[in-house]
């Protein structure tokens, strides 16, 4: 099946007074019909920066430098502003982190919903307050017919997060782009909005790019995951594979230092020294000074994802042409 | 009987004033709006410990943490440290330096437009406990090695830091007047989890070399597994659960907690179908009667509705204790087969 989202070998740059900063740098993969890819990394490694590529809401001085975006195999990088507005919205759903600056606070939740939808499809008032009644009832909002008429200040923080999944799925998106859906969220609430998103996708058949620093989040809810690193992918497959059986020595740090919940260790494995700034970005692979396994090849040559396994990594080991290769047992977290 | 403990809590609470202006009040003919933050809440923490406070947003964990420093005055009930009342104990500079704490946000936590060494050697200077410069000096030198940085990094200004190691350089400043207790509100909730778990580490290493005792507030059970020697579980400004760490793991006796731990993602993907625990936290300006989780509760009865529990020693796991009137009466269905293993959590 033709994926419904491809990125290819994206670059995104940043030009400020002491030079260009790299943000993304030769970022690739696809997003299948119907399937959860969940982006994880750091913060400042350019997980919501790839999402605000995608949907076209890259802040300036940010442009896209380079590679491109394929929506349904139609490139979306290089359409004009009311192009890309037509997809957003119709093409794209976002869902952002805060649902508090998503919602306008001067309209009714219910305004909100019926501009979206007849925007997109074009229907009359009537109709489209029908359909956002039943939208509002499917994301689990009590008495969604009296509630349709509540200011977003007159929700509660999880509730709020409904409507906003409310507003990006009413145009029925082929795709949604979640960035930090649930962050903002106590962890109560989080497990009812994880749910929903999850049996919505399902239901309707939606792709959907998660984005998030939870682990525990992606490993629940995404079938494959990107581990972003310093705006470059350094491993991505299968969830299970990724979180099980990490290749990259970063996703194996990252794993390994994830507090465990059914148990207490003495001493969580940490990864030392912080990611790179932009401006310092080491040449040769990015996590070349941190990294464990780091040898001559890592200094100077940047490494491509490479197929390793059920996954695809982008380190040297897993280069048969390098001097060193990994054990496979040593690479576990 | 055990030494006095370093610090113990008996019937906390605090509340705040959140009326509107007297005139709209009056006008709008309604009443005073008091949230109630904290409301009587006790423990106490043996020395060398760590005592954990955990809850979602709004339970009144950092309130908690502000009124054991002393950084709000308690509407009812007292601080007791090192067997003198809060008050008294903080009109005592030899007694306030050996009470410290660490922030959550590193970022908003030092001031900007001092250089680190400053920074560090603010409480030492404050309690006059070094008589020359250079013997100043020499222990911030000490300090910022204790936490992993570098005696040069003295000179730097905060800006140039990361998050973690601007946390690096509260827990220096924090330690730079010898305190005995530590204070910890969510230390590493703003941090990356790598550079969390070089944090986390570096709190346990201090605490083995320097006998420190810790209050440490966080939201993450996962975390909170890690450091603490017993775990208090909030909710709406009360203690729903107090239990040694292992214990509230293996056995927990509350519905809420039970649901908390219910509620965190899972890592190992066994593919349980999770039961979110439904509704929301209420307003803690109009908490629901009795007792306050039972609006979500699925074991509470009209004795729940009615009548607030207190914490009693919870049957059948004793070391736990809980205020809970289903587990006092037996109605939970008793304690808990083993706990599902092999579970990760949480946050990056």
């Amino acid at each position: 099946m033709s994926p419904l989202l491809e990125v290819r070998d994206l670059r995104v740059e940043f030009p400020t007074r002491r030079g260009v900063l790299t943000a993304l740098d030769g970022v690739s993969f696809s997003i299948a019909p119907g399937e959860v890819l969940g982006v994880v990394g750091e913060s400042g490694a350019g997980k919501s920066m790839t999402g605000a590529a995608i949907i076209g809401l890259l802040e300036p001085p940010g442009r896209i430098a380079g590679g491109q975006i394929l929506l349904n195999g139609k490139r979306i990088d290089n359409l004009r502003y009311d192009q890309m507005r037509r997809i957003r919205g119709r093409e794209i759903g976002a869902i952002f982190q805060d649902p508090l600056t998503t919602l306008n606070p001067l309209y009714t939740v219910g305004d909100q919903l019926v501009e979206t939808i007849q925007t997109h499809l074009g229907l009359d008032v009537a109709e489209a307050r029908k359909r956002a009644v039943g939208w509002l009832e499917m994301v689990g909002i009590p008495a969604a017919a009296q509630r349709i008429d509540s200011y977003p200040h007159e929700f509660s923080g999880g509730m709020r997060q409904r409507v906003v999944i409310a507003l990006a799925l009413c145009a029925e998106p082929k795709l949604i782009v979640a960035d930090e859906p649930t962050t903002a969220l106590d962890v109560s609430i989080q497990a009812q909005v994880i749910a929903l998103l999850k049996g919505l996708a399902r239901d309707k058949g939606t792709s959907m790019m998660l984005v998030t620093h939870d682990m525990g989040v992606i490993a629940e809810t995404a079938d494959r995951v990107a581990v972003m690193y310093a705006g470059r992918i350094a491993e991505i497959g299968p969830v299970r594979e990724v979180v099980k059986h990490p290749k990259h020595p970063y996703s194996a740090g990252l794993m390994a230092s994830i507090p465990p919940l059914d148990r207490r260790v003495d001493h969580l494995a940490q990864i030392d020294g912080a990611m790179p700034r932009l401006s310092a970005i080491p040449r040769g692979c990015a996590f070349n000074p941190r990294c464990p396994e780091v040898f001559a090849r890592c200094l100077v040559e940047r490494p491509a994802l490479l197929a390793t396994g059920a996954t695809e990594a982008a380190c040297w080991l897993y280069d048969p042409v390098s001097e060193k290769h990994a054990p496979e047992a040593m690479r576990h977290g | 009987m055990a030494e006095t403990p370093i610090l113990e809590v008996d019937d906390l609470a605090r509340s705040f004033d959140v009326s509107r202006p007297w005139l709209q009040r009056v006008l709008a003919g309604e009443g005073k709006r008091i949230l109630r933050a904290v409301d009587g809440i006790s423990f106490a923490i043996p020395r060398g410990t760590t005592l954990s406070l955990v809850g979602e947003s709004g339970c009144g964990k950092s309130t908690v943490a502000r009124l054991v420093v002393g950084l709000y005055p308690p509407s009812r009930g007292r601080v007791v440290f090192e067997g003198l009342e809060l008050e008294r104990a903080r009109a005592i500079a030899e007694q306030r330096r050996r009470m410290q704490m660490i922030f959550q946000d590193p970022y908003a936590s030092l001031n900007p437009r001092w250089r680190v060494k400053d920074i560090v050697a603010e409480p030492i200077r404050a309690f006059g406990m070094t008589p020359s410069a250079a013997a100043q000096q020499a222990k911030v030198a000490e300090l910022l090695t204790q936490v992993g940085l570098s005696p040069l990094d003295g000179e730097k200004f905060p800006h140039e830091f990361s998050g973690g190691q601007r946390q690096r350089i509260s827990i220096a400043r924090a330690l730079s007047s010898n305190p005995d207790f530590l204070v910890c509100d969510e230390p590493t909730s703003a941090l990356d989890v790598s550079v969390q778990a070089q944090i986390l580490n570096l709190m346990k290493d201090l605490q083995a070399r320097l006998g420190l005792t810790y209050l440490f507030i966080s939201h993450n059970l996962a975390v909170v597994r890690q450091v603490s020697d017993r775990i208090g579980v909030m909710y709406l400004g009360r203690l729903v659960e107090l239990a040694p760490a292992e214990t509230l793991f293996t056995t927990p006796r509350h519905p809420y907690t039970r649901a908390l731990m219910e509620a965190i993602p899972d890592l190992e993907m066994t593919g349980r179908q999770r039961i979110p625990v439904g509704g929301e936290v209420p307003s803690p300006i109009s908490p629901p009667s009795g007792c306050p989780f039972h609006p979500r509760c699925p074991l509470a009865d009209d004795r729940c509705k009615a009548e607030r529990p207190v914490l009693l020693p919870a049957r059948g796991t004793e070391a736990s204790l809980t205020a809970c009137h289903a587990v006092e009466e037996g109605r939970d269905g008793g304690v808990p087969a083993a706990q599902r293993v092999g579970t990760t959590a949480i946050a990056l």
